[in-house]
């Protein structure tokens, strides 16, 4: 579904990818973590083009991310995207929000686009909250919007960038919860975060990055059972002692 | 098509530099007064006795109000004709420059009282509190800690308002002073040549004011790197 | 001091015997409200294009954009009126430059003014849009972007909407400063307020009343569009943000 090969990154002289390589299978959850400055939310900001890279290929759904032909647009619009500030568009209700891609971007009909986007909002458990605006609610409310949104499009995969480093710790299980069930679903994922509980319960792999470098890409087991490098032991201690 | 004749440029070069005399006399005085009283209307208009604060705001809000063109008339027009009565002048005195800048001064004032208003608040309440508790008064407290901060954060805007200031002295041509452009208009006028004068007068304040806009923005970028 | 005051003077038929010297200050009045609030239209759309501009990913039209707004906002408005008035005409085509000239010399002060006015503000105005644009989180660019939506829809649907908002307060400032700005107009002969209260000075030998009644209309204007503005501002709030409910 996803396919990162030896992508690299620099800004001016500054190496901030070198040389990442992984791939996502459809169905898979992959959680992301690493220290603050390792890389990894550009790295996912390059899976859709969000952060334009200098060398190596990602593919989405066997289509290149970085050829200057693809439709970086339509291409995005089946890519969900979830931010660590939740980035919902503060003029317009819960219910424009959700509606305004599915409308502007898919074509569909303003009812059918508030029809979808409600039924979504119901299974984030907002339903009550859909005339509001994204000012009024918390930010685990804004957050969980923010995932029905990106679900409403129909996306082939979803990519969460910190989705809960931004909340206050009573809100963090809320959004944790969609986001299981979801992957539960078989949702395929790939999530920056360093909530090792979350990707306990359902990630398939985790992948460890530091200094701009993927250096463990291990199945789950193995990555909690005995990480082979230093660094992400020293990692795993720290989150550990939070 | 046009024929453009810059002849009359250099002959009148030290005419023109008398005129830039008087526009710099007039901002750097502007810029002095605008600042010393716009810091006492600023700090009157904070303070918690009501009158003070009612008649600085009624000040600033009513020079803000009026446009500048109007004040230099009422200081033109008017107010000679006042001062003459009121100290028994023979009328005909020429106090176009001295109220001119009188004008202006009051005038740029109430702009400079607004910047320096906001920089006072934009040092943290705690500072006052601070100087309290080591027994300050009131006085020692702004002198010796709030306005020091406040002055420092506002630099880049109290150089932009002199800039802005300095275009503005252009407006004393309605009072038929030769400023800088009222001396380039008076000569484009005897030689038949406004479209080149007003052009070189044009040139002249960009280069000024754009250099000196760059100057602010280094300045800036040196003193509070974002 | 023997000034006599008369107020009554405002009801005397003008010197020109056709109109009351109220009436004079009444169509200057008007003339500075029409003059600003058509330079008023051209400064929004002009200053909202090259303020969008500054900010694209393009270097060249962002550079330009750059140049137009440091052109406009250094140099004095008084020189860029002269310049707009005595010095463009000289400049057009032989052809052109002859129609202009020998229409009415009203039309001609006030077409001057307005494009003058116009274009001086629409700098102004374009930095507010800059800095109210980069004053949103940058994320709101990529939440947009990730939707699916082009820069233009980005632009459109999410960064416009919201920067407006933000720039309304400054604007406010801006269109006051263009009514009071267009009493620079007067130099040139445009008979808008600023001129009839100089007219009035000369005609009436009154200069206490008249210049305090044009002192007072400005001051009504200001206050007027305060007023108004503040309104809108309530209006456009949006709900959970500052200044909304």
């Amino acid at each position: 579904m996803i396919k990162i090969d030896n992508v690299s990154k620099y800004y001016g002289d500054f190496n901030v990818l070198k040389e990442c390589s992984t791939t996502v299978e459809k169905g898979e959850v992959i959680v992301v973590c690493g220290p603050s400055g390792s890389g990894k939310s550009t790295l996912i900001k390059c899976v859709n083009g969000l952060e334009p890279f200098q060398a190596g290929e990602i593919t989405v759904n066997g289509i290149s991310v970085g050829d200057p032909k693809t439709n970086l647009s339509k291409l995005r619009a089946h890519v969900g995207m979830v931010f660590q500030n939740f980035e919902l568009f503060p003029h317009m209700s819960i219910t424009q929000n959700l509606a305004i891609a599915q409308v502007k971007v898919l074509g569909r009909k303003q009812e059918e686009a508030v029809e979808k986007g409600l039924k979504l909002l119901d299974r984030v458990g907002l339903k009550a909250h859909a005339h509001k605006f994204p000012g009024q609610l918390s930010g685990g409310q804004q957050q969980r919007v923010a995932i029905a949104r990106a679900l409403a499009m129909d996306p082939i995969c979803m990519l969460f960038d910190e989705p809960t480093s931004a909340l206050d710790p009573e809100m963090v299980n809320e959004v944790l919860d969609v986001m299981t069930e979801l992957a539960q679903e078989g949702m395929t994922m790939m999530c920056v975060t360093h909530e090792m509980g979350f990707a306990r319960r359902v990630a398939n792999r985790v992948i460890f990055m530091d200094h701009g470098r993927i250096v463990e890409d291990d199945e789950k087991e193995a990555f909690f059972a005995n990480p082979r490098s230093e660094r992400a032991q020293q990692f795993l201690a720290k989150i550990l002692h939070h | 098509m046009y024929e453009f004749d810059w002849s009359s440029i250099p002959g009148s070069l030290p005419f023109l530099w008398d005129g830039m005399k008087i526009s710099l006399e007039i901002t750097l005085q502007a810029i002095v007064v605008g600042i010393v009283w716009g810091t006492l209307l600023a700090m009157m208009r904070l303070s918690s006795i009501k009158p003070l604060s009612l008649f600085a705001a009624g000040y600033v809000n009513l020079f803000r109000a009026v446009p500048l063109v109007m004040v230099l008339l009422w200081f033109f027009l008017i107010v000679p004709r006042f001062i003459e009565q009121l100290f028994g002048l023979p009328t005909g005195t020429d106090l176009r420059l001295t109220s001119a800048m009188i004008g202006f001064a009051l005038f740029e004032s109430a702009y400079y009282s607004e910047i320096i208003r906001a920089g006072i608040q934009s040092v943290p309440k705690g500072q006052m509190a601070a100087c309290q508790a080591l027994g300050m008064t009131y006085g020692q407290s702004m002198r010796l800690v709030i306005l020091p901060q406040a002055f420092r954060n506002m630099v880049p805007l109290l150089l932009t308002q002199g800039i802005i200031l300095f275009q503005d002295t252009s407006l004393v041509y309605v009072s038929a002073l030769a400023d800088f452009f009222g001396a380039a208009y008076k000569v484009g006028d005897r030689d038949g040549r406004l479209v080149e004068m007003l052009l070189f007068a044009g040139a002249v304040y960009f280069v000024i004011c754009f250099a000196a806009s760059q100057l602010v923005k280094r300045l800036q970028k040196k003193y509070h790197p974002a | 001091m023997g000034y006599q005051w008369n107020w009554g003077i405002f009801f005397q038929p003008s010197a020109t015997g056709d109109d009351t010297y109220f009436g004079w200050m009444l169509a200057g009045f008007k003339m500075t409200i029409g003059l600003s609030l058509s330079a008023w239209v051209i400064a929004l759309l002009l200053g909202a294009l090259i303020g969008v501009l500054r900010t694209v990913p393009n270097r060249f039209l962002a550079g330009l954009a750059s140049a137009y707004v440091e052109l406009f906002r250094n140099i004095p408005l008084l020189v860029q009126l002269f310049i707009w008035y005595f010095v463009l005409p000289e400049l057009l085509p032989p052809s052109i430059g002859e129609i202009y000239k020998q229409s009415n010399p009203i039309l001609q002060q006030f077409l001057a003014s307005m494009v003058c006015l116009g274009l001086f503000t629409s700098a102004r105005v374009a930095e507010q849009v800059r800095s109210g644009i980069n004053s949103l989180p940058r994320g709101q660019k990529n939440a947009g972007l990730a939707l699916g939506f082009t820069l233009p829809q980005t632009y459109r649907f999410v960064i416009l909407p919201m920067a407006f908002r933000l720039v309304v307060p400054p604007l406010t400032s801006e269109f006051l400063n263009i009514f009071k700005n267009s009493a620079v107009c007067s130099t040139i002969g445009l008979l808008e307020l600023a001129a009839q209260g100089r007219q009035l000075v000369d005609y009436t030998a009154q200069p206490y009343e008249s210049f305090i009644a044009v002192t007072l209309a400005y001051i009504l204007i200001n206050v007027t569009v305060m007023t108004l503005m503040h309104k809108f501002e309530k209006r456009i709030a949006v709900p959970g943000y500052i200044g909304g409910k």
